[in-house]
């Protein structure tokens, strides 16, 4: 591949009427003398005068200490912090008579404008800080153990006090001390291979599953010896200790063979955080706030 | 004797990185010290070979034209990369499966957007700029570039440099600045080769055998020397250990922040705006044979555009820790900025005054003409979105992602195709592109593909804003994140098929640009040409 020489080539030609142009050339390339377009100029003053302007108004110098302010006294967190008081103020009243009424008292009926409050307050909190485990429409993440919120089944109590207790603490955190705890045990130590074979096929005959027959007959004294201390003889659970209820239909991880044999060699250990600011460091949310939540959750269909 | 220096400093290279690979503390560092290794045992190799050979003698009176052929093919080559990897994270971001499980921690969309960003601004952007750098400052200073086989250097060591940050991405190596990520060691080694091109640059500038420097040249050099200083600030790191990738920055807080954007906004101003004016400012006067309409605009708004960009980042960071004041300068310096930028444009679109009807019959010339019609829009748009109270809206935002689309598709991907179609015949001596036709293709399908990537943007961009300010009547948040994101999904999609019909045109343009060097007719007429004086 051969280089081109260092050479002109031929220089761009000028129409009839062309503008002088400024005598040098390039490579071929001219260039007109014109002046600036008027209209570029003026508006190009006019953004340094009004810029200038600007700067007078609001803050913009930087000084040996701090800058210069501007007359307009501007500035982007008195604003922020402003308008938050605003609406503190707005609901300063419906606030504090949401920390004061009893919580079972919230309803529709007893005290419908700060149900209402408390709905909407409710609703907004749970999209900011419950729906990321709990799902936006609150309907949980099935097999992931975030439990669904919609129904009437609760691990930990389904009342509006038992709800608020749960969501003040959290459940097994390390955050709050107060946190609700239990713990299942990982029985793929303590079983048989056989053992957990046949009290799988109990546990699904519990909950009307097929099963095998005589594995989960056989899985009968493995269940009321191992797993009935918590999820009492019946299999319905026991909301002291979050024991789910093996009888229905609802399960945090899957019902399948595979998941209930996962669960009973090595256990679950869901874990969510404590909300009230007032209970733990970790908390991020005000007492109305939580209560606000509480009712919210409490009124999405399974509430007690 | 210079040979033999070489071999000592190469053979020094790669026994050093060898050991480095020996001590390295994490898969990233290992595989760039295993990357410079190599790098320098070819180069060692190549050396070696033509050590003791009769050196050919230099033609000082041909330009240096394999440089320039070299970073066209790889612009071309970049491109497509940088294109792809765009419009598969379009899809990743639609859906969410694409964050494929086998591929975690190297294919998920954390990974992949730096590898686009910097595969697209400074992989393809990057090469297209040393190209039109080599070419322009040869052809307007009528000399053959300084400094020997210093444009090689600079060129391949400046391919090591990209091998080096993507490989670096995918490894979860990333000093985590956004257009800033790679680590130190990369970051070292651009320097060198950044402190060589602006050497050749500046020497072949010198030895120019005309009286006046060309207003390309000026755009090309600002943005030279302010990416060398951009650089440099604002990767002042630490490096944890000499044997890992991991730094810790010099600055900290909002200071940090504040560099980060200075840098940020700079890299908009003078790697994607500044050099591409130069590239401007050449090659649409030559493919409309037309002269540059205003030399008082160039001058003018030169100045003031290099100035006033260095002043603007904090627009970036309206609404954060930064102080108000910084906050309103960045601001107000913005606002400022649009006349000058609009300098630009209007030189490039009223130096086709007097062939306005070439448009109609060339489409090469309505593929430079429509990026600078983007650049006017983007530079407009810009300006608005650094208005605090539309920030406030824009911010965080697709708004902000349409905004550097428009910019980058519109304006940098549509000036380099344009250039590209003028180069390749001149480089390799043809008489035409293979095809207008296919290039009328790639027009149409670049500009739909635009079209709906900055649409679709502006739906979802204002949709989002709108809806995480919403409050209702007694100040409570209606949406949440999970909403706004479910509510974007039918525009992802949109975009994802302006990125497939943006990323077919190149492929066609690459197809097209293969075929005008193996098929097209030969030029004859090279040697015709009046000499220098
Ligand atoms: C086929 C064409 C392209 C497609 C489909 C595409 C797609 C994308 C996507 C999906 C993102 C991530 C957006 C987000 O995080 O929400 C992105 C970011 C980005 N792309 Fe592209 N891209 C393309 C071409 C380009 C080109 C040619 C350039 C520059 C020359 C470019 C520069 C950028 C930049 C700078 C960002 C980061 C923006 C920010 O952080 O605000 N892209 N692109
Ligand atoms: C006068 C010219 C311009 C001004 C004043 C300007 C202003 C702005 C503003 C206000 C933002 C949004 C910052 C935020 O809210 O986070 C932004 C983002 C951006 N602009 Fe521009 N713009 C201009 C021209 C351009 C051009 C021509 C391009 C591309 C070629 C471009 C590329 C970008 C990029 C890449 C970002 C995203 C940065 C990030 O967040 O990652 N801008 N610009």
């Amino acid at each position: 591949m051969s280089d081109h020489k260092t050479q002109h080539p031929e220089e761009q030609k000028l129409l009839a009427g062309d503008p002088d142009t400024t005598g040098h050339v390039w490579d071929g390339i001219k260039e007109f003398n014109n002046p600036l377009p008027r209209w570029w100029l003026w508006t190009f003053y006019a953004t340094i005068v009004w810029g200038i302007a600007y700067t007078v108004m609001y803050p913009a110098w930087p000084l040996v200490n701090g800058a210069t302010p501007g007359i307009l006294g501007f500035s982007t967190r008195a604003n922020v912090a402003e308008d938050i008081q605003r609406f503190e103020d707005m609901n300063a009243d419906i606030r504090t008579r949401l920390t004061e009424v009893e919580l079972a008292a919230i309803t529709p009926d007893d005290n419908p404008d700060l149900y209402n409050y408390a709905i909407q307050g409710g609703a907004a909190t749970f999209a900011t800080f419950c729906s990321q485990c709990h799902g936006s429409g609150a309907a949980g993440v099935m097999a992931a153990g975030y439990p669904n919120l919609l129904d009437d089944d609760w691990l930990w109590g389904g009342t509006i006090d038992d709800i608020h207790l749960t969501i003040t603490h959290g459940i097994r955190n390390t955050d709050d001390p107060m946190a609700r705890y239990s713990e299942m045990t990982a029985f793929d130590e303590i079983l048989s291979d056989e053992e957990v074979a046949s009290v799988v096929q109990y546990v699904r005959n519990l909950s009307g599953q097929d099963a095998d027959a005589t594995l989960a007959a056989a899985g009968e004294s493995v269940y009321l010896d191992n797993c009935a201390a918590c999820h009492m003889d019946d299999g319905t659970g026991d909301r002291y200790l979050g024991a789910p209820n093996l009888t229905d239909a609802i399960w945090l991880y899957g019902g399948s063979e595979d998941a209930i044999e996962h669960t009973v060699r090595y256990a679950r250990f869901g874990v969510m955080p404590p909300w009230s600011a007032d209970a733990s460091n970790a908390g991020r949310l005000s007492e109305a706030e939580v209560r606000a939540v509480a009712v919210y959750v409490h009124s999405l269909g399974g509430g007690e | 004797m210079l040979d033999y220096v070489k071999l000592l400093i190469l053979g020094l290279v790669a026994v050093c990185a060898a050991i480095a690979a020996n001590y390295a503390r994490d898969v990233a560092y290992l595989v760039h010290a295993l990357l410079i290794m190599s790098a320098a045992a070819i180069t060692f190799i190549y050396v070696l070979r033509n050590t003791g050979e009769a050196k050919r003698p230099v033609p000082v009176d041909e330009y240096m034209d394999g440089p320039v052929r070299a970073a066209a093919i790889a612009t071309v080559f970049w491109g497509v990369v940088g294109f792809l990897a765009g419009t598969f994270i379009a899809f990743q971001l639609a859906y969410p499966v694409l964050n494929f499980h086998w591929a975690d921690g190297y294919l998920n969309f954390g990974r992949l957007r730096p590898l686009h960003t910097s595969a697209v601004i400074f992989a393809f952007g990057g090469n297209a700029l040393l190209a039109a750098s080599f070419y322009i400052v040869q052809r307007t200073s009528a000399a053959r570039m300084w400094g020997g086989g210093l444009a090689w250097f600079v060129f391949w060591g400046y391919q090591l440099f990209i091998l080096m940050a993507a490989t670096g991405y995918l490894l979860g190596s990333t000093q985590g600045q956004e257009y800033a990520e790679p680590e130190w060691l990369t970051d070292l080694w651009l320097t060198i080769v950044w402190v060589a091109f602006l050497a050749l640059y500046m020497g072949t500038l010198m030895k120019r055998k005309e009286p006046h420097i060309y207003v390309a040249n000026w755009f090309l050099l600002s943005f030279i020397v302010t990416v060398a200083m951009l650089h440099v600030v604002n990767n002042l790191q630490i490096p944890v250990s000499f044997f890992g990738s991991r730094s810790v920055t010099v600055m900290s807080g909002v200071q940090n922040a504040m560099t980060q954007w200075w840098y940020g906004h700079n890299a908009v101003g003078f790697f994607l705006t500044a050099g591409f004016l130069g590239m401007m400012y050449y090659f649409i006067p030559k493919q409309a044979e037309r002269p540059v309409y205003s030399y008082k605009l160039s001058i003018i708004h030169f100045w003031a555009l290099i100035f006033l960009y260095i002043w603007a980042g904090p627009h970036h960071l309206h609404y954060t820790a930064l102080p108000d004041w910084a906050s309103t300068l960045g601001m107000v310096f913005s606002i400022v900025l649009w006349m000058p930028s609009w300098g630009g444009m209007i030189n490039g679109l009223m130096t086709l005054s007097g062939a306005w009807d070439k448009l109609r019959t060339d489409p090469v010339l309505r593929m430079m003409v429509t990026s600078v019609a983007f650049y006017g829009m983007s530079t407009f748009e810009g300006p608005m979105m650094s208005i605090r109270a539309v920030n406030s809206l824009s911010h965080y935002t697709d708004w902000t992602i349409g905004h550097v689309h428009s910019g980058a598709l519109g304006w940098n991907g549509m000036i380099t195709f344009g250039m590209l179609y003028y180069l390749f015949p001149k480089l390799w001596n043809k008489q035409r592109l293979y095809s207008l036709r296919a290039v009328s293709w790639h027009y149409w399908l670049a500009t739909i593909g635009i079209v709906l990537y900055a649409a679709s943007m502006w739906v979802t961009g204002i949709m989002e804003g709108l809806m995480w300010r919403e409050v209702d009547a007694q100040g409570f948040l209606v949406n949440s994140f999970a909403d706004t994101v479910a509510a974007k999904f039918p525009m992802y999609v949109v975009r994802g098929l302006g990125g497939v019909l943006y990323l077919t045109g190149a492929l066609i343009m690459a197809w097209n640009l293969y075929m005008t060097v193996r098929k097209s007719a030969v030029r004859r007429d090279v040697a015709a040409a009046a000499p220098a004086e």
